[in-house]
C-alpha cells in the first residue's frame, strides 16, 4: 500500500501529506469543461477516491433523469411530439420530461429552420436554461440550413447560434433517429463529454458594442446604444 | 340559426351568363373607365387599373358584382414596372375569379390599399410591401410583416443583394412592467407577450397582448419567426422535379399531400398536363389520409391547449396518426415529408402485395367510427370541453368572408364553400360526400367540423379503395407523358387553388418562357385565417384567446412560409 493510498482523518492533512493539487483543478483539465462544476463537486471536492465515483454518479444522474425542453420550431417537431408520445415514448428512456418553461430543463432539442428574427429569441432561451446544458440538433435545418440553405433569411445551422452536441440528421429525422440521438447524447454524458462551449459566429451583442459602419449608422435612428441585436454576415456564412 | 344576410338576387348576377359563366364585358362595363387594359390570365381575367382607383374598384366589385372574397394580393416586380394582383372569387361560386391588375411604376411603387374594402388585404399588402417593396397608400399599418423591422431592402425584388449584413433586434429582453405597461390612452393597461417561444401557440408565433384587467385590449399576432423562403426557393426550382418537395413544407402536419396538391394543380393547368384517372384516385386517397392526420394533431393539440390534458387526447391523436403515418409511409416511402405527387400523376403505383395494402386501410376503416365516437365522448360531449369553447371565439360569417377565412374556420362560422366540391378537382366530384357546415361560429364549431371532416374523409377513402381494388390490371396508368424539362409559354400567369387541410391553398405562378417560374406566390389559408384572430379574441379572457387560437389550428410553417 502505498503512501498515497493511506486513508486520512482530514482533508488538510490529506493536502499537506500528498503535496496534490486539488482533486478539482486536476479535473479540469482536457475533456472535461467548466460547465460540470457544481456546488456538490466543491464540498466533497478533496478526496479522490469518493470524488471519482460522485462524478461519475452525477453523470450518470444526469444521463438518466433529461428533462427536455418544450419547444417546437417546424416540421421537426411534429416527429418530435411523435417520440414523446406513444408507441415511441422517449420516456422509457429516462428523457422524456418535456417541460415549458427553459428554467426547469436540461437539454433542448431544437427541431426546424432557424431563420434571422428566430435565432436572437432562441439564444435567449438557451441562455435561460440552467448549466450543465445539453443541445440535440434535429433535422438537416440546424445541421447546415438544410434544404432552405440558400434562403435570404436562414441560419445556415444552429451551431451559428448555440453549441450542439448532437446533430441527428434527417428531413424530417424519424422518431427511431431522435431517439439515437437521445441515447447518443445520454452515453456522453455518461462519459463526462460535452461540446466545447464557444463563441459563435452569431451572438446576442448590445447595438452601441457594434463596430461602427455604413449599417449601423442606417440604423442609428431607430435602435437604442443598449437595444441586444444579432448581426449577420451572409457574405461569411458557410 | 345563419348570420348570414342574404343578398339580394341582382346583386351576383351581374357579369354571370345563364349558364353561370362569368361575362368579362359586361364586368368591363360595370367598371367603366376604370378598366385600363385587360390580360388573359389562365383561370380567370386580369383588368388593368389605375393605381389610384383601387379601392373604387374592389368595393364596385365587391358589391354590385358579387366578388365577396379576396382570396390573394400577389406582388411582383418586372423589369419596368411593379405591380400588384388582387385574386377575386366568390365565396358562392368560386369559378368565377377575376384579377384586378395594378401596376406602379418602378421609380414611385405607390398604389393605393385594397384593406378599406377586405380586411384581408391588410396583411396581404403588409407582406407585398415586406417582401417585394409595394407601397399602399391609405394602408392602415404599413410596416414589415415577415422580416425584422431593421431589415434591408426587399428580398423578392430583382435588385436585392443577399450577402448584405443584416442586423435584427431582440427588443422583449425589455423588462415588461417598465415603460410598456401603459398605452397612451389607457392608463391602466399591461403588455404581455405570448411567444415565440410558448407551448400554446402552436409553433413559433408572438402574440403581443395588452391587457385590461384580464382582458384582452388588444392583440398583435407577430409572424415571421419561421420565414424560410419559401417562395424564393420554388422560385429557385425547375418544375419538374425540384419544386416538388417545397410544398411538403409549407403545412407540415402530415398534410404534405394536400400542399402537394396545390402545386401539382397549378403547374398542370399552367403546362396543359392531363392526369390519368388513376392517379387522379391514389391521390385523392392519399391527401384525405394527409386531412385526417392533419385534423387529428388539431384535434389533439386543442384539447392540450384547452385541458393541458397530455395524457388522453393528445395521446389518442397521435396513436392513431401512428396508423395513418404508416400507411402513408408504405405508399409514398417518407412518414412526413411524402413527395409522392408528379405533375401528370404520382410517383409510383401501390405497394405490392395490394391485397396487402388494401387490408390495412379497411383495418383502419373498419375501427375508425369506433375511434371517432371517443374523440366525441371525450370533447364534444364533455361538459368541461363545451364550459371552455361554446360560445368564446366568436366569429360571424361577415367578419370570416372580409377577412378571407376557408376551410374549417369558415365553414364552423356557416359558409358552405369547400373547393373540393365547389371547384372540383381529382376524383371528388365522381364520389359521394358531404361538406360539413356549422353555424356556431364559435371555438366549439371548429372543433365540430373538424370532428365530422374526418367521418367524411373517411368515407371518401373507402370509396377510393373500393376503386382501386377493381381497377382493370392493365389500365393502371399512374403518370401521364410530360416532358423532360417544362418551359410553360412566357408571361402565362395562373392562379390555382385546392382545399388544404387549413383552407383554400393557392398558388399564383407566372412563367417567364424559363425552366423555372418567375413568380411563385402562395396564398396559405392558415396566414388569412390567423388574421381574424383580433375578432375573436379582444374583450374575452387570454385562455380564451388560447383557446380561439387552438381552433384556428395555424400552422406556422405555412402562416410564415
Amino acid at each position: 500500500m502505498s503512501k498515497n493510498d493511506q486513508l486520512h482523518d482530514t482533508l488538510e492533512q490529506a493536502q499537506a501529506e500528498t503535496g496534490m493539487e486539488s482533486t478539482q483543478d486536476a479535473r479540469m483539465g482536457e475533456g472535461v469543461d467548466s460547465r460540470f462544476n457544481s456546488k456538490l463537486r466543491q464540498a466533497f471536492g478533496h478526496t479522490p477516491f469518493i470524488l471519482t465515483k460522485f462524478d461519475e454518479f452525477m453523470n450518470w444522474v444526469r444521463g438518466s433523469s433529461m428533462f427536455m425542453l418544450l419547444f417546437g420550431i417546424a416540421c421537426c417537431s411534429i416527429e418530435m411530439m411523435h417520440t414523446y408520445a406513444v408507441k415511441h415514448d422517449l420516456d422509457r428512456f429516462g428523457a422524456g420530461v418535456p417541460r415549458a418553461s427553459p428554467r426547469q430543463a436540461d437539454v433542448i432539442i431544437v427541431p426546424g429552420t432557424i431563420v434571422s428574427k428566430f435565432a436572437p429569441r432562441m439564444k435567449r432561451v438557451y441562455d435561460q436554461m440552467p448549466e450543465p446544458k445539453f443541445v440535440v440538433s434535429m433535422g438537416s435545418c440546424t445541421i447546415s440550413g438544410g434544404p432552405f440553405q440558400e434562403g435570404y433569411n436562414v441560419i445556415k445551422g444552429a451551431e451559428e447560434v448555440i453549441p450542439v452536441d448532437i446533430h441527428v440528421p434527417g428531413c424530417p429525422p424519424r422518431p427511431e433517429a431522435l431517439i439515437y440521438g437521445v441515447a447518443k447524447l445520454q452515453e456522453r454524458i455518461a462519459n463526462g463529454e460535452s461540446a466545447p462551449v464557444t463563441v459563435k459566429p452569431y451572438e446576442l451583442e448590445e447595438f452601441g458594442d457594434l463596430e461602427q459602419d455604413e449599417l449601423v449608422q442606417k440604423l442609428a435612428d431607430e435602435v437604442d446604444e443598449d437595444d441586444l441585436v444579432m448581426r449577420y454576415n451572409w457574405a461569411e456564412s458557410p | 340559426m345563419s348570420l348570414e344576410e342574404p343578398r339580394p338576387p341582382t346583386e351576383s348576377d351581374v357579369g354571370v351568363t345563364a349558364e353561370g359563366d362569368l361575362d368579362y364585358d359586361e364586368l368591363a362595363d360595370l367598371l367603366g373607365d376604370h378598366v385600363v387594359d385587360r390580360e388573359q390570365h389562365v383561370n380567370a381575367e386580369g383588368f388593368v387599373i389605375r393605381p389610384d382607383e383601387v379601392e373604387a374598384v374592389l368595393s364596385t366589385l365587391r358589391d354590385e358584382a358579387g366578388f365577396d372574397h379576396c382570396s390573394c394580393v400577389t406582388a411582383q416586380e418586372y423589369q419596368d414596372r411593379y405591380e400588384s394582383i388582387y385574386h377575386l372569387k366568390k365565396y358562392d361560386d368560386p369559378t368565377q375569379e377575376l384579377s384586378v391588375v395594378v401596376p406602379t411604376p418602378r421609380d414611385n411603387p405607390v398604389s393605393q390599399s385594397g384593406a378599406g374594402v377586405f380586411d384581408t388585404a391588410e396583411w396581404h399588402e403588409r407582406e407585398a410591401y415586406d417582401l417585394v417593396g409595394v407601397e399602399y397608400e391609405d394602408h392602415p399599418d404599413l410596416r414589415r410583416i415577415l422580416l425584422p423591422e431593421t431589415w434591408q431592402g426587399h428580398p423578392l425584388s430583382l435588385d436585392y443583394n443577399q450577402d448584405q449584413p443584416q442586423i435584427v433586434p431582440l427588443r422583449e429582453h425589455a423588462n415588461p412592467m417598465e415603460k410598456r405597461t401603459k398605452v397612451p390612452d389607457d392608463p391602466d393597461t399591461m403588455f404581455v407577450n405570448i411567444g415565440p417561444h410558448h407551448p400554446a401557440t402552436h409553433g413559433v408565433l408572438h402574440v403581443k397582448t395588452t391587457l385590461d384587467g384580464e382582458q384582452i385590449a388588444d392583440i398583435d399576432p407577430d409572424i415571421g419567426y419561421l420565414h424560410r423562403c419559401e417562395e424564393q426557393m420554388c422560385q429557385q426550382g425547375t418544375y419538374r422535379h425540384q419544386i416538388m418537395p417545397y410544398p411538403d413544407r409549407w403545412d407540415y402536419i402530415s398534410a404534405g399531400l394536400l400542399n402537394e396538391w396545390a402545386y401539382a394543380r397549378a403547374a398542370e393547368d399552367l403546362a396543359d398536363i392531363d392526369v390519368p384517372e388513376y392517379a387522379q384516385v391514389i391521390r385523392t386517397m392519399s391527401a384525405e389520409f394527409s386531412r385526417i392526420a392533419a385534423h387529428l394533431l388539431a384535434v389533439a393539440t386543442f384539447a392540450l391547449d384547452i385541458y393541458g390534458d397530455f395524457t388522453a387526447i393528445f395521446m389518442y391523436g397521435i396513436r392513431d396518426r401512428e396508423v395513418i403515418q404508416n400507411i402513408l409511409e408504405d405508399l409514398t416511402g417518407q412518414r412526413l415529408m411524402f413527395n409522392y405527387f408528379r405533375l401528370g400523376g404520382v410517383a409510383w403505383d401501390l405497394p405490392e402485395p395490394r391485397e396487402e395494402f388494401f387490408e390495412q386501410i379497411r383495418d383502419f376503416l373498419d375501427e375508425w367510427p369506433e375511434r371517432l365516437e371517443e374523440y366525441h365522448n371525450l370533447l364534444t360531449s364533455n361538459e368541461l370541453f363545451q364550459l371552455r369553447v361554446v360560445d368564446t371565439g366568436v366569429l360571424p360569417p361577415e367578419e370570416a368572408k372580409s377577412y378571407g377565412a376557408t376551410g374549417p374556420v369558415a365553414r364552423g362560422s356557416g359558409i358552405d364553400y369547400d373547393l373540393r366540391r365547389d371547384d372540383p378537382y381529382g376524383y371528388y366530384d365522381e364520389l359521394e360526400w358531404d361538406v360539413i357546415t356549422d353555424d356556431g361560429c364559435d371555438n366549439f364549431s371548429r372543433a365540430v367540423v373538424r370532428l365530422k371532416e374526418m367521418e367524411q374523409s373517411a368515407r371518401i377513402i373507402e370509396q377510393c379503395v373500393d376503386l382501386l381494388e377493381d381497377w382493370p390490371e392493365d389500365e393502371r396508368e399512374i403518370q401521364s407523358n410530360v416532358p423532360r424539362t417544362l418551359r410553360p409559354d412566357p408571361d402565362k400567369e395562373i392562379y390555382r387553388a385546392v382545399e388544404g387541410a387549413k383552407g383554400e391553398l393557392g398558388i399564383y405562378i407566372r412563367s417567364d418562357g424559363t425552366d423555372k417560374p418567375a413568380r411563385f406566390k402562395i396564398r396559405s389559408p392558415c396566414f388569412c385565417n390567423l388574421q381574424t384572430l383580433p375578432v375573436m379574441a379582444e374583450g374575452e379572457y387570454v385562455p380564451d384567446m388560447i383557446a380561439a387560437l387552438g381552433s384556428l389550428d395555424i400552422v406556422l410553417g405555412e402562416v410564415d412560409r
